[in-house]
């Protein structure tokens, strides 16, 4: 019943709305794959080998990808331009392509990872790779979504999707509570949004994004407490899933307990999603509220950069410090969000591909080197990580440094966007608490960096945990991703350009 | 003048060959050469080094004879980098900046031959070909976002260097540095980006980074100007580095490796100075003028407490990097005393002081080499070991004190003029500075080389023919630009006019020409401009004839 709008509601026969099914294909692909995935690996006698489910994944999530090219294509053309489908619920444009694209290039990246994980891990089955893909296609949705009912379908795909790969490494305790943390904070945070959807309809009559907007821009709402209640819960909602303080408190123990090839993925799909679906609720029904919504963002928005960057300096832990600097981020993306433009638009969906790369790379260097300790490095197992292996140490410091936002890296253009953008909407004092609190997070990398390069093995580490450290192989798939995600970084670093001309076709239309 | 002012300073002939885009590429294409030759031959990596930097030396050295004396713009080399935001890749060199580009030049090749990293000598290379890249397109970059692409990126290498091949209490040096720095230039970029978009909306026009553009044709309010201004001398007053701000230098000084040190004191602090010249002073003359006297006042801070501070320590290096931060200060004051000798002198001193200050460093790395300490307190009669070490090293300090007919009293001289027409009693404040530096310095040298002479197994080597092969060419240069600076000063000059006379035009009543009655015309204010040329042209010949009452 979720799909019917209102004008069906009060038809007098119900009428199944027309669906352009190429519209849906990328969608339709993902899911197709994963529920095949499922039905051959349980008929099949015995377990296939992980690497198999990877490639297997990667060519579904490929697939998914060919299949959305000629969805861009049309939409970027000026006769077709941009449509919505299933009576107005999901719009395809190029914002939600773009978010598409983003989410299935990261399905590629974390199949690869997780391959290796898996096998190290020693967990086998096909599960993993459906809940990824299932999860992405939740993500897809998400993008899309022009309709408020059809946006909570897509975040509960995601979501259940995530908790369950929180939880994967079914040893691992830590990965259990990872989950049930993930899946207790996130149901309440469900809750929220629902109930906010609920007060939104409750306000406006509908719940399709293009007639709250229309109805907000014609109608002059003589008491709008039940309205900005429901807005405030969106928020709220919407807010857990990209993690903005205050309501970030599950992320450095989600982060820190999931397996980290996961954690990667919830760093840059789910990230990505969640932001896609604020822009869309905000930007699009909620663009006449802007002078009520956006002092709001302004706060989250500073209390997300502050807290990220100081709580990120006090840690040990490598994915719990990843996880404070993901907050952090989030708080740069929030800058960009808040100045309610075009160019904010652009600027947040250039920080979320450019950010994406990023943090899946970081998190593959962190699962080679906390591959034998328990998948959980510390500080001190980066300690003379450029005499083991310089390679991998540079890379990790390009990434480091794209994420301290030094220039020729396309960190240093995600946050030259955002900044751009909010100093344009007049928000000055945000874009120096931006760039203040950017300087604190910069002292968090560089203590990885002194670890990595300025500090020899420490004495009292035994010589044979250094000798089993120094031999973890890395396996050709990680290789790749450091590849894909490093010469990302450092060549849009320099020329970013075509990225910017991505963003910039992908604004969302409804 | 406006805007055609300055598109006619852009007249000048296009060589054919990419002078600047070479001078930049060059050192970055020697670190992948650098990252190619196999590790263990360490030799090699060395040599591949020298060579790269030293093909940059030659070019800067072609460029010192092919400049054309005028205030043009010269070697432009322009690209669309990022079009929808208007960003270019836009370098030029004038006056100001060419000298600093030959200092650039020349010290990397220099610092390179002349120390060897006690460990992992390939990254070593590396990081310092990219340092001489990114300096190279600081001083070079005539667009604001390239400038700060470069301006920050020369943080990274300079980082590894002090962290990985320093002493001591290295990483905290190191990290100290880099977050200091960084604070700095992150508050710059947000004021590069509002001056740009501002710019844009109030000129009417596309948005643009671009330096000449955006100056030629001041568009902001004077408040938003003062703000912004305020923006960009934070950063350059970090780099700098400008009491209160200066906390970082004395660490990141003493702890890094010796050609660390050298690049540090002669070239990346000048890219504070020169960020005020070239683009604090050109891009807001009004707030430039409006807040010369707290820059004023904390330059003559600088040079007395980097004096005192200098007089105290009981560490050479230490010694020697305060003493920069009153040299700096020295600096300051002429730039902001806002007139053709101070700037005039501020330009020339940076090149002294890069000159002078990187020998200095140069020379405690030679001592602490053979003796294995910098305190002080341990050293002492080397003098008799090593005569021609102590005499570079009086050389080198006297040029540092600004004794007359070596380069340091040019500068100081000028400085000091300029900075007495504009505002007296600065001036005669910033004159005990000189006196300090003189006490510190020779105090110094009196308990480093004299005193007791050294054991017999104790012996300081004297320097190698290789050692002294190195120190040439800067003592040649401290000799030659204390004796004849003219050439130097006439290259300089004409680009330091124009930047005087551009903010005159933004300054109302140029009230500030004290002690010269107060002038509200453009037509009295050219006589100004004149007059003090004339002064300036008596100035060097007084300057000579000093010169030769003392030699």
């Amino acid at each position: 019943m979720s799909s019917f709008s209102t004008e069906t509601i009060f038809a007098s026969t119900i009428t199944t709305p027309d669906i352009a099914w190429v519209a849906l294909l990328p969608l339709l692909i993902l899911c197709g794959a994963s529920i095949f995935l499922l039905t051959v690996a349980s008929i099949a006698p015995k377990d296939l080998p992980s690497s198999f489910y990877a490639v297997y994944t990667g060519l579904a999530a490929l697939a998914s990808l060919i299949s959305a090219i000629p969805l861009w294509v049309r939409v970027q053309d000026n006769e077709r331009g941009p449509f919505s489908t299933i009576a107005g619920g999901f719009s395809v444009d190029g914002f939600s392509l773009i978010i598409t694209f983003l989410i299935l290039v990261s399905v590629v990246l974390v199949a690869c990872l997780a391959s290796e994980y898996l096998i190290n891990e020693g967990i086998s089955g096909p599960e993993p790779f459906v809940l990824i893909m299932l999860s992405a296609s939740g993500g897809i949705t998400m993008a899309g979504a022009s309709d408020l009912i059809v946006l909570f379908l897509g975040i509960e795909v995601l979501s259940i999707a995530a908790y369950v790969l929180a939880a994967m490494d079914m040893r691992r305790v830590q990965s259990q509570e990872a989950g049930m943390k993930y899946f207790i904070l996130g149901a309440f945070a469900s809750g929220f949004l629902l109930y906010g959807m609920a007060l939104i309809y409750g306000a406006t009559g509908s719940t399709s994004l293009v007639a709250i907007r229309d109805f907000l821009e014609s109608t002059e709402l003589t008491n709008d407490a039940l309205l900005l209640a429901g807005i405030s819960m969106v928020l709220i909602g919407l807010g857990f899933k990209v993690a903005t303080v205050p309501f970030h408190f599950w992320t450095p123990d989600v982060y820190q307990g999931s397996p980290t090839p996961f954690v990667a993925f919830m760093a840059s799909a789910v990230k990505a999603a969640g932001f896609a679906a604020l822009i869309r609720v905000f930007y699009g029904a909620f663009a006449s509220y802007q002078t009520d919504w956006k002092p709001i963002i302004y706060g989250l928005a500073i209390a997300t950069l502050v807290v990220g960057s100081f709580m990120a300096i006090v840690q040990t832990d490598v994915k719990r410090l990843l996880a404070y600097s993901s907050i952090s981020h989030a708080g740069y993306i929030l800058v960009g969000f808040q100045s309610g433009s075009e160019n904010g638009v652009i600027s947040v969906s250039f920080y979320l591909i450019t950010y994406a790369f990023m943090v899946l790379g970081s998190f593959a260097v962190v699962s080679i080197v906390g591959g034998l300790n328990g998948g959980q490095p510390t500080l001190d197992d980066f300690e003379g990580l450029s005499n083991r292996r310089p390679i991998l140490a540079a890379v990790f410091t390009i990434f480091l440094l794209g994420q301290a936002g030094i220039p020729l890296t396309t960190g240093f253009f995600a946050k030259f966007y955002v900044i751009e953008a909010a100093i344009e909407a007049r928000s000055y004092g945000l874009a120096i608490s931006a760039m203040v609190t950017a300087v604190i997070a910069a002292f968090l990398y560089l203590k990885i960096l002194v670890k990595m390069w300025m500090t020899g093995e420490t004495e009292s580490d035994p010589i044979s945990n250094r000798q089993a450290r120094a031999n973890i192989p890395i396996r050709i798939q990680v290789g790749f991703v450091l590849l894909i995600s490093g010469g990302f970084t450092l060549i849009f670093g320099i020329w970013p350009h075509p990225i910017v001309e991505l963003a910039r076709d992908a604004l969302p239309i409804l | 003048m406006g805007s055609t002012f300055f598109a006619s300073s852009l007249a000048s002939t296009e060589p054919s060959f990419p002078t600047i885009p070479a001078l930049v590429i060059l050192p970055i294409i020697g670190a992948f050469a650098v990252a190619l030759t196999p590790s263990a031959r360490s030799g090699l990596h060395k040599l591949v080094a020298t060579l790269f930097s030293g093909m940059v030396g030659a070019i800067s050295i072609w460029i010192l004879t092919a400049f054309e004396t005028n205030s043009d713009f010269q070697f432009i080399s322009q690209a669309t980098w990022i079009k929808s935001l208007g960003i270019q890749w836009f370098a030029g060199i004038d006056g100001i900046s060419l000298f600093l580009v030959v200092l650039t030049g020349l010290l990397f090749p220099l610092a390179i031959v002349a120390i060897n990293p006690s460990h992992n000598h390939k990254a070593y290379y590396i990081w310092l070909l990219i340092l001489q890249s990114g300096c190279m397109g600081a001083f070079v970059a005539l667009d604001l976002f390239m400038f700060f692409v470069f301006f920050e990126i020369v943080l990274i290498p300079m980082y590894f260097l002090i962290g990985k091949w320093g002493h001591g209490n290295a990483k905290y040096a190191a990290t100290k540095f880099f977050l200091f720095t960084m604070l700095g230039s992150a508050i710059m970029l947000v004021s590069i980006i509002a001056l740009a978009s501002l710019h844009s909306r109030d000129a009417g026009s596309d948005i643009t980074f671009n330096l000449l553009e955006i100056a030629g044709n001041p568009a902001i309010s004077t408040a938003t100007g003062r703000i912004l201004f305020l923006g960009f001398a934070l950063a350059f007053a970090v780099k700098v580095p400008l009491f209160p701000v200066h906390t970082w230098l004395p660490d990141a000084h003493t702890e890094a490796p010796t050609a660390g040190s050298v690049i540090l004191a002669g070239v990346m602090l000048k890219l504070g100075t020169y960020g005020f010249i070239r683009f604090g002073l050109f891009l807001f003359p009004e707030a430039s003028h409006f807040f010369a006297p707290v820059f004023l006042t904390l330059g003559v801070i600088g040079i007395l407490y980097g004096a005192v501070v200098a007089t105290m320590q009981s560490d050479l290096k230490r010694l020697v990097a305060y003493s920069s931060i009153a040299h700096l200060g020295f600096i300051i004051l002429g730039t902001f005393a806002l007139n053709t000798q101070g700037i005039q002198g501020a330009t020339v001193q940076m090149i002294n002081h890069g000159i002078s200050t990187g020998a200095l460093f140069l020379l405690v790395g030679i001592i602490y080499e053979r003796k294995h300490t910098r305190e002080i307190a341990e050293l002492g009669g080397i003098q008799k070991s090593a005569p021609i070490l102590a005499g570079a090293f009086t050389i080198v300090m006297l040029s540092s004190i600004g004794l007359p007919g070596l380069n340091g009293f040019v500068g100081e001289f000028l400085i000091l003029l300029g900075a007495f027409t504009a505002h007296r009693w600065w001036a005669v404040v910033a004159a005990v500075g000189v006196v300090l530096a003189a006490l510190y310095l020779l105090w110094a040298y009196q308990r480093v080389f004299h005193g007791p002479e050294e054991s017999a197994e104790d012996q300081t080597k004297d320097l190698t023919p290789w050692e002294r092969l190195i120190l040439l060419p800067l003592i040649v240069a401290i000799v030659y630009l204390g004796v004849y600076p003219k050439p130097m000063l006439n290259r300089i000059e004409p680009a330091v006019d124009r930047l005087v006379a551009h903010v005159e035009e933004h300054v109302e009543g140029g009230a500030f020409r004290e002690p010269t009655p107060t002038v509200g015309t453009r037509s009295s204010f050219a006589d100004l401009v004149e007059d003090s040329h004339n002064h300036g042209g008596h100035h060097e010949s007084d300057d000579h004839h000093d010169k030769g009452g003392h030699q």
